[in-house]
């Protein structure tokens, strides 16, 4: 059986859909035997669910307006040209 | 990406055209879809709010006086997003000069992290869409991620938070393809170990288990 750790090195690449079907296979095969790869699996993948989120990180309040009012003093009232 | 995101993309060469021509109110639209990520890249970088705010502003800044410079209009995204993390790191050198310790830590954070292994193999609770309502649990991934050495951080952020390809990040951060799969993959299982003690599945005691099946349990309560 392929060991613990090729499998974690792998995991990125499979979780992308980046691994080539001979490595989806055994990945695959070695998940179904190994309860704490398989846990790792799982919860990358929950992870990156919860993660990808929009709502994880919200700018501060305030912070497009701040930013616009800021480049319209330095740039269109002519000071940064 | 959706629709319109891509409508927007297609106009930057034209809207580049007419900043260039001296229609700079222009600027205001075409940086519009970025503003989110600039932000996010330079926290990624600074870790404070503030800070992050006056990188990105500096940043846009020379976005708008360099503009001249760049010469594939079509590659605007990833040139403007290279200025602001170029921007973030020289802010960051500029407020850790007289603080070489922190910089030499985190150094040394980065170096320990080489060879990851995962710890914690609990299994994760099946997380609902709300959860991301509580405040609490932003809160925690926000420190998970901020707990990250910087170059894992910045990888975590463009790949796994605004859904940049690996050649876009690898433009952006100045790296190899390859490099960015490596550090990519760490950033994860970092996040990942980080993470765990939140959203493992909590372990029931016999006690537990009891209150949860006790109809007289339930009614007392």
């Amino acid at each position: 059986m392929v060991r613990c750790k090729t499998i974690i090195a792998h995991l990125s690449e499979y979780v992308d859909g980046e691994a080539s079907p001979e490595l989806c296979h055994t990945i695959e095969q070695h998940l179904r035997g190994c309860h704490r790869c398989s846990a790792v699996y799982d919860s990358t993948r929950k992870m990156l669910v919860i993660t990808g989120d929009e709502r994880v990180f919200e700018v501060p309040s305030g912070y497009s307006a701040r930013l616009h009012r800021f480049l319209d003093k330095a740039i269109l009232e002519g000071s940064a040209s | 990406m959706n629709d319109q995101a891509l409508m927007e993309k297609s106009r930057e060469p034209f809207l580049i055209q007419r900043i260039r021509a001296g229609e700079r109110s222009h600027f205001h639209e075409l940086i519009r879809p970025y503003e989110r990520r600039a932000f996010l890249i330079a926290y990624s970088v600074l870790r404070n709010q503030d800070d992050a705010e006056d990188a990105v502003q500096q940043a846009m800044l020379k976005i708008f006086l360099h503009l001249e410079q760049l010469a594939e209009t079509d590659k605007f995204a990833q040139w403007a997003m290279r200025v602001v993390e170029n921007e973030a790191k020289m802010y960051k050198r500029k407020r850790h000069q007289h603080l070489y310790q922190s910089v030499d830590e985190e150094q040394e954070k980065e170096g320990q992290t080489k060879h990851f292994h995962p710890k914690q193999f609990a299994d994760w609770r099946d997380l609902p869409n709300e959860i991301l309502e509580q405040q609490e649990v932003r809160a925690a991934i926000i420190e998970a991620l901020a707990s990250l050495p910087e170059i894992y951080r910045e990888i975590f952020v463009l790949r796994d938070m605004e859904h940049l390809n690996i050649a876009e990040a690898a433009e952006i951060l100045g790296i190899s393809v390859p490099m960015v799969k490596t550090r990519l993959h760490r950033a994860r299982l970092m996040m990942r170990e980080a993470l765990s003690p939140i959203f493992a599945k909590p372990k029931v005691s016999i006690w537990e288990r009891w209150k949860g099946v006790n109809p007289w349990f339930a009614a007392k309560r």
